[in-house]
């Protein structure tokens, strides 16, 4: 059957006709394309529809317009500046910042412990593996609502602000959460931020310019020292320059609370602590598996070229690894933001405790729940994005 | 029957619940599908000792769960003819929008724009109370001055939430609000001292420290109301016929204290001379028929429940855990909030 294009068995001409039409592949597959996409759109608007009409018929107000209006509630925990006057609107915008605050050190934090124990599992030492082991089971066999529950009991029953547990003199840890002193705000903070970017970005640049050189000459270049130079001197320099300040704001106890220094709430990190353990045994299950998937063989022929541990670690191991390990963890970041959402069983401010309030001082649930699917949906996309670009930056390139 | 009929039933009903809109219930008719039901779903809190609470065994009791069982008396002559749904107050508002109860009794308070953007109607008060704080003793606070720069521990999406704010902001003083919507772990984080203090509506509060707190002697009531709260029954917008019921019940209560009938006397009362009696026992007029049920309804209520003294006392009196003084709930005549209007 080589002539299913319909082309005239006696080489004339193709004509084309309605039947040759009819049978073309990708015409068939264009015309159920059109037909499920038209259906999916029909099915959406009818159910719009739907809702829209029985709001109405129920008298309960619709729309959007709620986001603009006056909150008239506050928030405890805020990153940028709110107050009961503000609105709905700027309200979602808090809680979704602390929803991103969250799982931002989430991340962090359940990747830093994930390696370490996935590291750990496949150690030839007994007792770390074991310890590794039973550390995986636990975390991840019990209901992460549970270990956010049990985190926040625990630090709900910490001593209170009267009788804190002071900290060798820069902080205290009370049932109000972990007050420690800073240094006292100045402006030269911000150029000092902008400096650590810069610094960053000279390290990225030089080690590319130092693989370059070492492709093209074999001369090999140790980035290591300049770029921590790079991205520690230069905040020092401003820092430096900015008259060196030195003020340092103490936390000090005053009517209900402390005055001074930074806290970081008892709910913050509860939550912190329950979603990034969790994430955390599945992370360390994923890098033990990575980690394993390189062929023993290659170790062993590295190490008989006599390449050092660290080296046969960072260039057969590891590019191996991550093209298995960064999939798979791409849905671990992706859960654990999604489960930063179990903040409103402990009344962390995140955006479905603002959401919730929302819903109902207005009692348009069904545009707050749309307006709170929307953002996580936004949310994860972004990251699996993210961390496809980095897949692909890992993944074996044919040369 | 076999496997795929049960699907294409299952189907159906899944399509029916989406498409058809069965989601939100039909205004209009609730007392005809109540009786038809052969109960009334009635919404109430979860708990909140003094109005709505299950005890050890499991059975309803509180304010207003008496005023759940009263409507009950009234549609079907029978106050047990009625099923409870605990609801949290995030779930309160879609549970009676959407026909999942067919009332709500449950700390409403009773605002412009729950009537209206919620699609509510509010039969007349049954409680009115305001915001009060419970704080620790040994903190020192004696007025809500003294707050200033408290942590505060509020539930979500109640009214209170915006008074806080409100009272906050009207004295100058900053706080710091922890928001949970789980009763337990809310009234927790105040008696670890999580919380400077727990604020809820006035009455709520002597619950909490009866039933929640290991020592009720550390914990003391701010004085002062600081809000209006008028907690009062909500039903369907656009449904007259149920409204109507739901508010003469109420007045039912009211207009048996003041006229002296109580469960123990109705009975002897159906004989009195008094017009307003009759008509309130349904020994003279059809306003029974006018509502839809019974000539006997208030009598049902008064005889299975009790008027608006012996709800309260039963729930709030002298003796019980939660004693509060009637203050704004008395009768018109006591110089009370409680106007029944008249049965004629």
């Amino acid at each position: 059957m080589t002539h299913i294009d319909g082309s005239d068995q006696r080489g004339a001409k193709p004509r084309q006709t309605l039947s040759t039409l009819l049978y073309s592949k990708s015409f068939r597959t264009a015309v159920t394309q059109v037909v499920m996409a038209a259906v999916v759109i029909f099915i959406g608007l009818f159910l719009y529809q739907n809702v829209v009409e029985n709001l109405r018929a129920q008298n309960i107000a619709t729309g959007f317009g709620f986001l603009e209006q006056t909150s008239q509630f506050d928030i405890g925990e805020k990153m940028i500046t709110y107050s009961a006057r503000d609105s709905y609107g700027r309200a979602f915008v808090v809680g979704l910042l602390n929803t991103l605050s969250v799982s931002a050190a989430g991340i962090f934090l359940a990747t830093l412990i994930g390696f370490t124990v996935g590291i750990s599992r496949i150690s030839s030492n007994w007792l770390l593996s074991k310890v590794a082991t039973g550390y995986v089971e636990i975390v991840r066999n019990i209901p992460v609502i549970l270990q956010v529950i049990f985190w926040s009991v625990l630090l709900r029953n910490l001593p209170n602000a009267r009788n804190a547990v002071e900290m060798y003199g820069v902080g205290f840890l009370t049932n109000r959460g972990l007050t420690f002193a800073v240094p006292a705000t100045h402006p030269i903070h911000s150029t000092m931020g902008i400096a650590l970017v810069a610094g960053i970005v000279l390290a990225i640049l030089g080690s590319i310019w130092a693989r370059r050189h070492r492709e093209s000459t074999g001369t090999y270049v140790n980035m290591l020292w300049p770029s921590i130079g790079l991205i520690i001197g230069l905040p020092v320099l401003v820092w430096l320059f900015g008259g060196a300040p030195t003020a340092i704001s103490y936390p000090v106890q005053k009517g209900f609370n402390f005055q001074g220094g930074v806290t970081i709430s008892p709910e913050f990190t509860a939550l912190l602590i329950g979603i990034a353990l969790y994430a955390s045994g599945f992370i360390a299950e994923i890098v033990r598996a990575g980690l394993q998937a390189t062929p023993k063989g290659q170790i062993e022929a590295a190490r008989s070229m006599g390449f050092r541990p660290w080296f046969v670690t960072r260039y057969v191991v590891l590019p191996q690894a991550l093209r298995v390990i960064v999939p798979p963890l791409t849905s671990q970041y992706v859960s654990l933001i999604k489960n930063s959402s179990i903040a409103v069983v402990v009344g962390y401010p995140d955006l479905v405790n603002i959401g919730n309030t929302v819903m109902n001082q207005t009692g348009q649930a069904v545009e707050a729940i749309a307006v709170m699917m929307l953002v996580y949906l936004t949310i994860s996309l972004i990251t699996s994005t993210f961390m496809n670009f980095y897949n692909r930056l890992v993944a074996i390139k044919e040369r | 029957m076999n496997k795929d009929f049960k699907l294409k039933t299952a189907l159906c009903a899944i399509g029916l619940a989406t498409f058809g809109g069965a989601g939100f219930a039909d205004s209009g008719d609730t007392l005809a599908s109540v009786k038809e039901r052969g109960e009334l779903l009635c919404g109430v809190h979860p708990a909140r000792h003094g109005f709505a609470a299950p005890n050890s065994k499991g059975h309803w009791g509180g304010f207003e769960v008496d005023y759940c069982h009263a409507i009950a008396a009234a549609v079907f002559g029978d106050a047990d003819k009625v099923r409870f749904v605990a609801l949290s107050s995030q779930q309160r508002f879609p549970a009676i929008q959407s026909g999942e109860v067919d009332v709500l009794v449950r700390n409403v308070t009773a605002t412009l724009g729950r009537d209206t953007a919620l699609g509510l109607n509010f039969a007349p008060p049954i409680f009115y109370t305001g915001t009060g704080f419970l704080v620790h003793a040994d903190s020192g606070v004696k007025t809500v001055e003294d707050l200033d720069g408290a942590t505060i521990c509020v539930a979500p999406g109640s009214t209170t939430e915006r008074n806080v704010a409100q009272i906050f902001a009207t004295r100058g003083m900053g706080y710091t609000p922890v928001v949970i919507e789980n009763n337990k772990q809310l009234v927790d984080a105040y008696v670890t001292g999580r919380c400077d203090a727990l604020t809820k509506d006035k009455a709520a509060l002597p619950g909490v420290r009866a039933y929640d707190t290991e020592n009720p002697a550390e914990h003391v009531l701010l004085p002062g109301i600081f809000s209006k709260e008028p907690l009062a029954a909500a039903v369907r917008q656009g449904d007259d016929q149920w409204y109507d019921l739901v508010k003469w019940v109420t007045y039912a209560t009211f207009n048996a204290e003041e006229l002296g009938v109580t469960s123990e006397n109705a009975d002897d009362m159906k004989s009195s001379d008094n017009v307003d009696i009759q008509s309130l026992l349904g020994v003279t007029g059809d306003y029974g028929s006018k509502l839809g049920v019974s000539e006997d309804w208030a009598y049902n209520v008064i005889t299975q429940v009790g008027n608006y003294a012996e709800i309260y006392a039963r729930h709030f009196g002298p003796g019980s855990p939660v004693e509060l003084d009637r203050d704004l709930n008395t009768l018109w005549v006591d110089g009370g909030l409680l106007y029944g209007f008249p049965i004629k």
